[in-house]
């Protein structure tokens, strides 16, 4: 079996051996179209390589760790992150490397070519999956074009990809991939043809860009569009954008660079080449029997067809097809810097400015009928902020998500999640505020006399310096007690704060020794991976990481602050109920129906007859370390006054306004999954074994449960029940 | 976590794939395992297996009734990591000689009829393990217990 094929040695039946993109090239090949010098790589080698080194198991050993349907989006992505720096690590088998490698020295020299991914079922009429796999252009160089093709093979489980072929319902173990290599061409202009408009049959769609094609094909360069006439061949309409970037081959890959501006000045295509295209489109057409989605490039007076294949959205009826949505999962750095500033210079500002505005007003001197419309306008104003919260704060946590992937290309490592480490020096809002405790801590610790008085419950012994700090965090950060931060006396008849000093007092968290060290030396790794202008883009994808994993906690500190002033007024119209009723405090109360303690219930049935129990849950390993000790199931804040050094913290989710008991905890346990949570980010900001992604851990475990924590693995142990027949045996599975 | 229904079905469903189980007895603190073609009534609390008395499994088990019980799925494959299952059963074994042993006996002919004769030898043991509980371990590292009530 030949490793690799050149277009010739393509035969008629070889569609699932090469791929769409390949198939199509060679079938544009044997038409006489003018393409550039290409090469497949069959789908067998893609099978040979993942049997040959045990990777297809462990592939399906992660796809398995949990239902795939049970898996939040975050998860998919770590899944697939995970995934792919399996393919990132894992070298080729040495003989096969070496025919790759000599085959594609001998066929291209130094001549700089693009690896393309042609998935056997892609790009037929009835599935497409453009833009779910990916490509890489300008690379040259046997060892740099045998990485690529590792990395078009591991797109095949991209989280997009993943997601897609679920939904269309293909079995993603059977799921190969062939590759395409494809020789640069450095096109002074490229585009798309679309020879049938999805919208006007009637007519045809050219657009095109200056330089190569990959900003259009992204969407993040706007092209030039023209609409053909399909019967006359005629131009009916130019479309201009304002032309502003266009994307060159640089060191290694492309960059996207401020066009000059004689070409910003002037359409890539001029009114005959339009034409030229547009010829070449329709003959595609009438060759492949179908209307064609046609990808080209301009290259002096060379035009060349880069893929043709069927448009797939043509009276198929597809609107559910939810690629686009996959696929908007993930956003450009461009993109996300633009959100950054909107962010950081708009939205946070404006977010700590209601909250102080909200904070002078003195409720208790509003009338009944000014302190209902007080509760409506908080209510509004919160809905308002918790809307930004989906629309621009949830997306801008792709930063990390961007950086990560830049990280595990650049460096490799084993461990798919170290560069969470390269982003923890940040100063994050909740450690701040964990800070400030474990300073007050410190001061009781130090002073017995303080302490004493502490314990004795009677503030008027505590010391008055020592309770101006303590005023001073509560003004900052509320009393700990509520589920939003700020919030205050929701528990009424605790002082939460005071015990949970107390609790400090005796256990101070462990440090993280040697951790600034480690992050000095992951970024010099990290940057010397790069040269030249990609070093500095790299220093800037760092940067907008570091801000994008501060907004993932500080977001919801900011948003607690605006929901603790609407409860503060909703508690001041329940305080005012309670002396006398107001049917209009009554009837605002009903409708703003704030969740104030976010109880959730949780009972698990009663045991009768058989006892079926877990023994072992597994969930992603999300924070290394092993941990034994008793569970503490969190199902509402209050809960957490409860929380002992040294328990383990186990909750749906952990969230900022809750983490201030991480540093007393042996190690986390949460349903919720993702690597990039913040019960994995706090976890492990404070170097303690956390696990997450766990299906019903708060129900299967109970408060009071002996547990074992394996965060290296992601495995939780429960402890036998006393007087079970096994009792003595002390099994380990 | 499954229900005890869905545990039940995935119990049954193996037991009905499968013909053979690996048996754990012991003498002197020495654990020794051994081979047996298995049987299951279908309300689970029951394993049963045929064996020579003159066997070491046999003398074993006469010695201490306590013994485990594998059963598994797994197809000696790479992909056995992520779909096999493996069940094993923990409980006591005890030789069946009364009124019961002729409808077990056929009940356990049915699903291995190849053993008629071995099983209708004078010397040969028809035993029944008493399941106390069940460890079901699949999708690698998923482990759940049952736990009978007798």
């Amino acid at each position: 079996m030949k490793r690799i094929l050149s277009l010739k040695e393509v035969q008629a039946d070889d569609r699932q051996r090469v791929g769409g993109k390949g198939y199509a090239l060679w079938r544009l090949a044997d038409g006489g179209f003018d393409i550039p010098d290409t090469v497949c790589i069959p789908s067998d080698v893609y099978r040979e390589f993942v049997d040959r080194t045990g990777l297809r198991e462990r592939i399906f050993m992660e796809l398995h760790r949990k239902d795939f349907k049970e898996m939040r989006w975050e998860e998919i992505w770590d899944c697939a992150t995970r995934i792919r720096n399996m393919f990132l690590t894992q070298r080729l088998p040495e003989n096969l490397y070496q025919e790759l490698g000599q085959t594609l020295q001998d066929r291209f020299q130094t001549r700089s070519v693009a690896v393309r991914s042609s998935a056997p079922d892609e790009d037929d009429a009835r599935s497409s999956f453009a833009g779910l796999h990916e490509s890489f252009v300008n690379l040259s160089g046997a060892a740099d074009i045998i990485k690529h093709i590792r990395m078009v093979w591991a797109s095949l489980w991209s989280d997009a990809a993943l997601l897609y072929r679920q939904e269309i319902g293909l079995d993603v173990e059977k799921s190969a991939m062939a590759v395409v290599v494809q020789e640069t061409i450095a096109g002074d202009c490229s585009g798309v043809a679309f020879t049938r408009d999805p919208n006007n049959p009637r007519q045809a769609v050219i657009e095109s860009v200056h330089g190569l094609n990959q900003g259009l094909v992204d969407g993040e360069i706007e092209p030039d569009r023209w609409m053909i006439d399909r019967d006359s061949g005629r131009i009916a309409s130019h479309t201009q954008p304002k032309r502003q970037h266009w994307f060159i081959p640089s060191h290694g890959g492309v960059d996207r660079a401020v066009l000059p501006p004689e070409k910003a000045g002037t359409p890539p295509l001029g009114e005959e080449a339009v034409k030229t295209v547009w010829a070449t489109a329709l003959k595609a057409e009438k060759y492949f029997r179908a209307p064609q989605d046609v990808e080209w490039t301009y290259f002096k007076q060379r035009l060349a067809l880069l893929q043709s294949r069927p448009i797939t959205t043509l009276g198929t009826g597809d609107t559910n097809d939810r690629r686009g949505w996959y696929l908007s999962l993930h956003r450009s750095f461009d993109n996300l810097k633009d959100l950054r500033r909107k962010i950081e210079q708009e939205l946070i500002p404006a977010m700590i400015e209601t909250a102080d505005n909200l904070a002078q007003k003195d409720l208790s001197r509003l009338s009944a009928e000014n302190l209902a419309r007080e509760i409506e306008h908080r209510w509004e104003i919160n809905n308002k902020w918790v809307n930004v919260y989906w629309s621009d704060f949830i997306p801008y946590a792709h930063g990390v998500r961007l950086f990560g992937q830049v990280y595990n290309d650049a460096v490799q490592p084993e461990d798919p999640y170290e560069f969470i480490d390269l982003l923890a020096d940040t100063n994050m809002a909740s450690l701040a505020r964990n800070n400030m405790l474990l300073d007050l801590a410190d001061a009781v610790r130090k002073d017995p006399a303080l302490r004493h008085a502490l314990e004795g419950g009677d503030a008027t012994d505590i010391d008055s310096d020592f309770m101006a700090r303590v005023e001073m965090f509560i003004e900052k950060f509320g009393d700990l007690s509520c589920p939003v931060t700020g919030g205050r006396e929701c528990v009424l008849g605790t002082a939460p704060l005071l015990r949970l000093l107390l609790e400090l007092v005796d256990h101070p968290p462990s440090g993280n020794i040697g951790k600034v060290d480690r992050v000095k030396q992951l970024k010099e790794t990290y940057l010397n991976s790069f040269a030249g202008d990609q070093q500095k883009r790299a220093r800037e994808m760092l940067d907008l990481a570091k801000s994008s994993y501060r907004l993932r906690d500080d977001d919801n500190i900011y948003l607690g602050r605006i929901e603790a002033q609407l409860l503060a007024a909703i508690q001041e119209a329940k305080k005012r109920l309670k002396d006398r009723s107001s049917a209009v405090l009554q009837t605002v109360l009903t409708t703003v129906a704030f969740e104030e303690s976010g109880a959730k219930s949780a009972s698990a049935p009663e045991p009768h007859g058989d006892v079926l129990k877990a023994r072992q849950l597994t969930g992603q390993p999300s924070g290394p370390g092993i941990a034994r000790g008793k569970a503490r199931i969190i199902r509402q804040h209050n809960d957490l006054v409860d929380f002992k050094s040294g328990e383990i913290l186990v909750c749906d989710a952990v969230d900022p306004n809750m983490t201030f008991v991480v540093p007393l905890a042996a190690a986390v346990v949460e349903r919720r999954g993702g690597m990039l949570i913040h019960g994995a980010i706090i976890a492990r900001e404070y170097g303690l074994p956390c696990i997450t992604g766990v299906p019903g851990a708060t129900t299967l475990i109970k408060t009071g449960d002996d547990i074992t924590v394996d965060g290296y693995l992601g495995i939780i142990t429960l402890a036998e029940i006393k007087g079970s027949p096994t009792q003595q045996e002390d099994s380990n599975e | 976590m499954e229900t005890k229904e869905q545990f039940h079905e995935r119990l049954v469903e193996l037991f009905n794939s499968q013909k053979l189980a690996a048996l754990s007895t012991q003498k002197g603190g020495q654990p020794y395992a051994s081979l047996v073609a298995f049987y299951a009534a279908d309300d689970a609390r029951h394993l049963y297996f045929i064996t020579s008395k003159t066997t070491r499994k046999f003398a074993n088990l006469s010695a201490d009734s306590r013994v485990a019980v594998l059963i598994n799925n797994s197809t000696n494959t790479d992909s056995d990591f992520h779909e096999a299952i493996s069940v094993t059963a923990v409980g006591k074994a005890d030789e069946i000689t009364g009124p019961d042993k002729e409808s077990v006996l056929s009940q356990y002919l049915a699903k291995h009829p190849y053993l008629n004769d071995f099983a209708r030898a004078k010397t040969c043991a028809l035993v029944g393990v008493r399941v106390e509980s069940y460890f079901m371990v699949r999708n690698f590292q998923i482990v759940t217990e049952l736990h009978i009530k007798t």
